[in-house]
């Protein structure tokens, strides 16, 4: 069977890639010498060619894991992956020093879901004061995840924007409900987007026109195509990212942004990681099961083209680092 | 060489006798364009027309099976790269791997836990498909002792993990007539592990190391001594060369551009620990046809088994239950109601917390198209309107006397309007994962009782 003519033209194109159709390369973080504090920036992106496809393309960034650091007492979390987190539980700043000092974390991503009405309603006031304090002790460049959707999230989002103007942070996420606060507080304090939408080729395309009619530059922003959990819709993701990918190296410049994706939230609330051995001896250890389950989602992800993956276990972390060492090694 | 409709038409009787369920010689050409049928479905077609069209027609990769009867495992004829393009068919197969050199107590316990695994999930039954016995002696004696113990335990096909045509040949007898995957041939044995494949009709795996070049040209030279049944065993460097590998052969299959590219393909996985799990996450999402467990441990199974079954969803097709209420345990009037969506997973899910809780309810199942709770909610299929008209249809308000009605928490919000839209009803908002219902039957349902 011949392939249908669509993926025709994309094969050809991307065997054919001659460089001119690539992901945008996006710069998170600033130094000194680009008007921020951080001790480095990172990039991630700039690939033309399918993942890890080196075999036909150049992948000059790697993929990027982010650690999460919630800014209230996770009591939410199960106990397999609070277990490693016990001494600052609801300390985020030791939390953060210890991941970046201990674990060499690159990149954190400040989960401010402490500020939702229904959780300790934190202020924008709060939220700032720990970003402020974060930004002083801890060098690396920085994902700002705002309360969600809402009101909250704007007052948040733009507090923080303010308070860490020049430190180019990745702001989480503008969606198509409510772009316009988000996308202008990156503007106007020299940040970055995330673009969320579920689950929709061309939805997420129509929010990076919207984003990009604010002549707000391409390169400053990110797509959330939202994640679905290993065993918990993973797979609609997975395809929803091959799709954009494919129309993004086909040279479509609406869908050339790369990828985030926040494993660690849809991997940690599932039955499966949570379920004792007593329960299920079938299913074997309940740590490890939690473990994988985490690994094997960011895994397939990356194969999906994931550039930036939001994580939370130190050992899922360590395992994932490495299987992208091993894509990213050339034959 | 893709043929037209009419190319194909072409070839056809032109009886028009309909005996192939079309009206028309025609309209069947056109689904055999579609792949939508099968030639054989026209008992008239020439000799010559089925040379022509059954080579265009073959799949552009072959459909090997391993073993035989029930638990045959069949991989390959896959027809696209991306499972969005239309779907993946034939699911990785998952094998786990034991060798001659273990004790018979460790061989057993690892058999043992490999093949009694079983999860269901989705309403789909998740086991582990194959088990391969890898000869590390190099006495023939050990493996055939091996084989015969694995056989003795389960009935899963087999692998049968060779260079030494002496073992390999003795292994072939001790698997009896179950047509095992021989692994395999290359340019030192391949005369004696050809002629072993055929005398057995066993698949083949081509292994003769190198490049893929010389992997596609070994299999080529396989099928030219007559061996039919043939699976790829490449034998990549890392990871990053994995993918490669495994990606060139896929297209270059799909392509028909490359002789001897058009089989399933085999990786195996060693070590175990989360890194192994990591490799065989790549090996299933890219093209892998079998995965081969080397040190597997019993925690793997549940987390590959999941992914697998999610590639391979048909992606234009939801998993779906039928709308409807049903019974769950000894249901009574008096028991308590839910509702829920008809996507499979959630259904499933939600059943069977049910059913853990041991408190017998009834389950009212609405139409949503097959799709989760919010995705359907968001979607307008799972609202107060369509709740409402399920509830009445069903008679539920004298099925259920009480005329209560538990809601998911994620849909909390409509629990006012569809107090509007059913008078008499009280909307209860159940928890949000269906992990918590036990509790929440326990706690919430059974405290109203009294
Ligand atoms: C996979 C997915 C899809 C798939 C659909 C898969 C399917 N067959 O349903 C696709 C890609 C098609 C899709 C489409 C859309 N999606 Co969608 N999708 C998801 C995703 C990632 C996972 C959903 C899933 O499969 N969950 C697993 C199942 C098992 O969960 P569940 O049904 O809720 O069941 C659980 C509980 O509810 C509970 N439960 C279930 N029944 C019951 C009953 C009782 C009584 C109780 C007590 C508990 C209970 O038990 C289960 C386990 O805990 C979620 C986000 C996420 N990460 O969860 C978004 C999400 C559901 N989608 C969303 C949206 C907006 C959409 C679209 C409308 C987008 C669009 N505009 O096109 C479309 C709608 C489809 C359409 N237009 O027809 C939103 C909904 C937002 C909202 N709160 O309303 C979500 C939450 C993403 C988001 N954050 O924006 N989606
Ligand atoms: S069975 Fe064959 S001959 Fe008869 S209508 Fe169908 S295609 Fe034509």
């Amino acid at each position: 069977m011949l392939l249908p003519a669509t993926d025709v033209i994309y094969y050809t194109t991307i065997m054919n890639n001659s460089g001119a159709s690539a992901i945008n390369t996006v710069r998170i973080g600033n130094t000194s010498s680009e008007g921020g504090t951080r001790a480095f920036s990172i990039e991630v992106g700039g690939g033309n060619c399918l993942p890890f496809h080196h075999f036909e393309g150049t992948i000059p960034h790697r993929p990027v894991i982010a650690w999460e650091i919630p800014d209230v007492r996770p009591d939410d979390w199960c106990d397999t992956v609070k277990g490693p987190y016990l001494d600052f539980l609801g300390d985020p700043l030791r939390w953060a020093r210890c991941v970046v000092d201990e674990k060499g974390a690159r990149l954190i991503c400040l989960d401010l879901r402490g500020a939702r009405p229904d959780r300790e309603n934190r202020s924008a006031a709060q939220s700032v004061e720990l970003l402020r304090s974060i930004l002083k002790s801890v060098p690396v460049p920085l994902i700002i995840r705002g309360p969600g959707p809402g009101e909250r999230q704007n007052g948040v989002l733009t507090a923080c924007a303010e308070a860490a103007q020049g430190e180019r942070c990745l702001l989480a996420s503008a969606v198509a409900e409510e772009y316009k606060t988000i996308v202008a507080a990156a503007a106007a304090y020299g940040h970055l987007v995330v673009a969320e939408t579920p689950i929709d080729v061309n939805l997420c395309k129509q929010l990076n026109i919207l984003i990009s009619d604010l002549h707000f530059p391409a390169d400053r922003v990110v797509i959330d195509p939202l994640t679905g959990g290993l065993g918990y819709g993973l797979e609609y993701t997975y395809s929803v990212m091959e799709r954009i990918r494919l129309q993004a190296l086909s040279g479509d410049g609406m869908m050339q942004m790369p990828f985030i994706n926040f494993v660690g939230p849809e991997v940690w609330k599932v039955k499966e990681v949570k379920v004792p051995e007593q329960k299920e001896p079938q299913w074997g250890s309940r740590a490890e099961r939690g473990v994988l389950w985490e690994i094997s989602t960011a895994v397939a992800l990356l194969h999906a083209g994931a550039d930036l993956l939001v994580m939370r276990h130190p050992e899922a972390i360590a395992v994932v680092e490495r299987t992208i060492d091993g894509l990213m090694k050339k034959g | 060489m893709k043929l037209t409709g009419l190319q194909i038409f072409k070839l056809l009787p032109n009886k028009n006798c309909k005996e192939c369920g079309f009206q028309t010689c025609l309209a069947f050409a056109m689904k055999l364009v579609a792949k939508q049928v099968r030639l054989d479905a026209c008992p008239y077609v020439s000799d010559e027309a089925k040379a022509v069209l059954g080579a265009a027609s073959a799949p552009p990769i072959r459909l090997v099976g391993i073993g035989t009867g029930e638990r045959e495992v069949k991989v390959g004829e896959e027809l696209v790269l991306f499972r969005h393009e239309k779907a993946f068919f034939h699911k990785t197969a998952i094998a786990v791997q034991v060798d001659d050199r273990l004790s018979g107590d460790a061989l057993g316990a690892r058999v043992r836990e490999a093949a009694d695994f079983s999860v269901e999930r989705a309403g789909e039954r998740l086991c582990i498909d194959l088990i391969a016995v890898k000869e590390l002696s190099g006495e023939p004696e050990r493996f055939v002792a091996a084989v015969a113990r694995v056989r003795e335990m389960c009935p899963l096909p087999l692998i049968l993990i060779s260079r030494n045509p002496a073992c390999m040949r003795a292994g072939l007898k001790a698997a009896g007539g179950t047509r095992p995957l021989l692994w395999g041939a290359d340019r030192d044995n391949a005369d004696e592990l050809a002629a072993l494949a055929k005398e057995a009709g066993a698949p083949l795996v081509a292994a003769p190391g190198g490049s893929i070049d010389d992997l596609a040209q070994f299999a080529a030279e396989l099928a030219g001594r007559g061996v039919d049944d043939i699976i790829l065993a490449p034998s990549p460097a890392g990871a990053a060369d994995r993918l490669a590998a495994f990606t060139l052969l896929r297209r270059r299959a799909l392509s028909r551009a490359a002789p001897g590219t058009g089989y399933p393909t085999i990786l195996s996985v060693p070590g175990g620990g989360y890194e192994g799990a990591a490799a065989a996450v790549g090996g299933i999402c890219k093209y892998a046809s079998i995965v081969v467990l080397e040190t597997p441990s019993p925690w793997h199974y549940l987390p590959l088994l999941t992914l697998r079954q999610g590639i391979y969803t048909d992606p234009q097709k939801p998993l779906q239950v039928n709308p409807g209420v049903y019974r769950i345990g000894e249901a009574k009037p008096e028991s308590p109601l839910l509702v829920t969506t008809n996507f499979s997973l959630t259904y499933y899910m939600v059943s069977s917390e049910i059913e853990a809780s041991e408190i017998p309810s009834w389950l009212l199942v609405v139409d949503a198209e097959g799709q989760s709770v919010l995705t359907a909610w968001a979607a307008g299929k799972f609202n107060p309107e369509v709740i409402a008209k399920a509830v009445v249809a069903q008679g539920l308000d004298t099925r259920v006397p009480h005329t209560r009605l538990i809601i998911p928490g994620y849909v909390a919000m409509m629990s006012g309007d569809l107090e509007d839209k059913l008078p008499g009803w009280n909307i209860m908002v159940g928890p949000q994962e269906s992990a918590d219902i036990p509790v929440y039957l326990k706690e919430v349902w059974t405290r109203l009782g009294t």
